[in-house]
């Protein structure tokens, strides 16, 4: 789950990683308010959206003085933000985030990630801070200095060590950087962080370290155990569709096709997307109706796909291992009754009593095609969009 | 001969009780497979069907000789679950759970370390060697014996695949879902070195989807290490970025998990990589010459 970076920060004062002084806010004149109760300026607006690349899409903006604050808050509050991240249609803006700027001195990388390969947490840092690491990565590799922690001992100060020396920090910087780096470290533990970045971590000229920005995702399985946490998920950051078929426990994400999908299985269900394409249609969307469908989740499948205007035909795509093909079939016949589905339906069923399945939505007075294998689905799909 | 499982596995279920967890247990049984135990804290002394409820796991191991577990304890207590199994002298632990906390993952891939146990899972199907068992919640009846063994992150996904297998008359040694979890127990590289080295398996499919570097790390291994033939399939190549598909695991992020890199070092490894799932059966059946 990702959240906000005031919420990512606020989270990292709790953990006493130092951050800018600032507060949200979503009225300019609130920003206002923020401004006039910190110090003497300048002020830094930003856009609060959960995609990166705010900056270039002027989502960013420093302001001299409260008043000037109250003005650029103005601008940046319900713009619609693009960003290389948010794809053309862009994110409306709701919050922003007021804050000291600072006096820098240097940008550093500091990240937590989860290292699959390694299974366990790696600290990476950096001398190139406000970069995109992928491309510090790919460019001078050298620049990152990597700590694998072990999960027996946790993180060790002499890794702390390696890293603060490693990405050249001075001996004065070394307590406050060890510091940064432990807490950050008990953060990412203790909230069960599957990220945890900071880009960029600055010096100021006065020698304080700050997280000037915070890029903080959740691990989704471990929310059961953090009800604070779930509760920072902001809905206007989702496709409302999708938000929609979560409530219903539904797998689902929009894209930008035609042919919607409805199978079981999630890898299934991408397999089948990259079906639609090659058949030289383009998928709607992803939506794994899990193992044990029901004719509810069918019936509420139908409904959030065929909310979706550009959908022009449904492919239902289902291998009936455990969930018996007969049992699906009632549901997809119940479900389209229902629903009153008024585009084309492909649909392939296999797996444990297919003609009994088969039979069923034959002589259901539906109009369905019926795939009888992938690849005839794709051939089917084809010919719905020629 | 086939890989990790055959007809000398004793399983005992873990959450033998529950809805999942029973319906599972007589599936498995009712394949051919010993299901000799279950384990339910607090059900102790009772039975599910004909098979013995024992409260913790070194019990059962004790009075039955189980060496095998299949795991359908409810995510936050997965972890210990898995532990319970290792500690308890199990060699096999299938964790099917899906939904386990990734640090919680780390902490028990660290105590498996060097202790030869295998896991397979979590957030997978298990593994069946048909005609032999089945330690996992696959539909037993599309699967037939034969030389192919089949690895993927994936569960309809595979089921899809063993089919197509099946009906061309291309039998399985050894199908493995290694599960769609960011940190699972066995790899691709695991099983492509059981595999290697299983005199009944002639040929290997692998199914891989978007998301972290395991099927490039796969495709170097087969590279340097398998002189059986290898046949690919990667889900999720119009799988947009930063979105979770479905699988925890299944995810690119930035310029990295993408299905085109992965497709790519597989290629180049020497692998025959399937376009698209509707094909994977027939360019099986032509690689292996059948």
């Amino acid at each position: 789950m990702k959240i906000h970076e005031y919420q990512g920060k606020d989270l990292l004062k709790k953990f006493k990683v130092p951050t800018p002084a600032g507060d949200v806010a979503v009225t300019p004149s609130e920003a206002r308010t923020v401004a006039e109760e910190l110090e003497q300026g300048p002020f830094v607006v930003k856009a609060q959206i959960h995609a990166g690349g705010r900056g270039k899409g002027g989502g960013i903006k420093t302001a001299a003085t409260s008043e000037e604050v109250e003005k650029v808050a103005g601008q940046i509050l319900g713009m619609t933000l693009i960003t290389p991240q948010t794809g053309p249609e862009g994110r409306v803006v709701n919050t922003v985030l007021v804050e000291q700027a600072q006096d820098i001195d240097r940008e550093l990388y500091l990240g937590i990630i989860l290292d699959r390969s390694l299974a366990r947490p790696v600290i990476m840092m950096s001398a190139a801070g406000g970069m995109d690491i992928e491309e510090v990565a790919a460019r001078t590799p050298e620049l990152i200095i990597k700590e694998a922690i072990d999960p027996a001992t946790g993180l060790m100060p002499y890794q702390t060590r390696n890293l603060a020396f490693g990405v050249g920090l001075e001996p004065a910087l070394l307590r406050p950087a060890v510091s940064f780096i432990e807490n950050l470290y008990r953060m990412f533990t203790a909230l069960d962080c599957s990220l945890a970045e900071i880009n960029p971590l600055v010096v100021t000229k006065k020698g304080e370290m700050l997280a000037l920005d915070a890029k903080i995702n959740l691990d989704d399985n471990a929310l059961f155990r953090h009800h604070d946490l779930a509760a920072l998920e902001d809905p206007d950051e989702m496709d409302p569709l999708e938000h929609e078929a979560r409530k219903h426990h539904l797998n689902y994400i929009r894209l930008s096709g035609n042919i919607g999908a409805m199978v079981n299985g999630a890898g299934l269900a991408m397999a089948t997307m990259d079906l639609i394409k090659a058949a030289g249609a383009e998928p709607a969307n992803f939506l794994d109706v899990g193992g044990g469908a029901s004719a509810d989740m069918v019936a509420n499948g139908f409904r959030i796909i065929l909310s979706d205007p550009r959908v022009k035909g449904v492919l239902i795509n289902i291998f009936g291992g455990i969930l018996r093909c007969d049992r699906l079939a009632e549901g997809v016949i119940a479900a389209v009754k229902e629903v009153k589905v008024q585009v084309p339906i492909i649909i392939r069923l296999e797996g444990t009593n297919v003609e009994e399945g088969r039979k069923l939505l034959a002589e259901s007075g539906l109009t369905f095609t019926v795939a009888k294998d992938m690849r005839d689905a794709a051939h089917k799909v084809a010919a719905l969009v020629q | 001969m086939s890989v990790l499982v055959d007809k000398s596995t004793r399983v005992v279920v873990q959450g033998i009780t529950g809805k999942e967890g029973s319906f599972h247990a007589r599936a498995c049984r009712d394949y051919g497979t010993q299901v000799v135990a279950g384990v339910t804290p607090g059900k102790g002394g009772q039975k599910m069907d004909d098979i013995p409820v024992f409260n913790t796991v070194a019990q059962a191991v004790q009075d039955t000789g189980a060496n095998t577990s299949l795991i359908f304890v409810p995510p936050p207590f997965a972890a210990d679950a898995i532990l319970e199994a290792a500690a308890a002298g199990c060699r096999v632990i299938v964790c099917i759970t899906e939904g386990i906390p990734t640090l919680e993952m780390v902490k028990v891939m660290e105590a498996l370390k060097d202790t030869g146990i295998r896991l397979i899972g979590p957030n997978c199907p298990g593994i069946i060697s048909p005609g032999q068992a089945k330690v996992g919640i696959m539909p037993g009846h599309i699967h037939q014996e034969g030389p192919i063994g089949l690895v993927s992150r994936s569960g309809t996904l595979t089921y899809e695949a063993v089919y197509q297998l099946t009906v061309l008359g291309l039998g399985q040694s050894t199908c493995v879902g290694i599960g769609g979890d960011p940190i699972i127990g066995t790899n691709f590289i695991d099983m492509l070195r059981l595999f290697q080295t299983d005199p009944q398996t002639e040929g290997v499919v692998l199914i891989g989807e978007i998301g972290g570097s395991a099927e490039e790390e796969a495709a170097a291994f087969v590279k340097a290490h398998l002189t059986k033939p290898v046949v690919a399939f990667i889900a999720g190549q119009t799988a947009p970025e930063g979105k979770r598909m479905g699988h925890a695991g299944a995810i690119i992020s930035g310029s990295s998990g993408k299905a085109s890199d992965k497709i790519a070092a597989l290629t180049a490894a020497g692998v025959t990589v399937a376009a698209t799932i509707a094909e994977l059966g027939e360019i099986v059946k032509k690689v292996m010459g059948k």
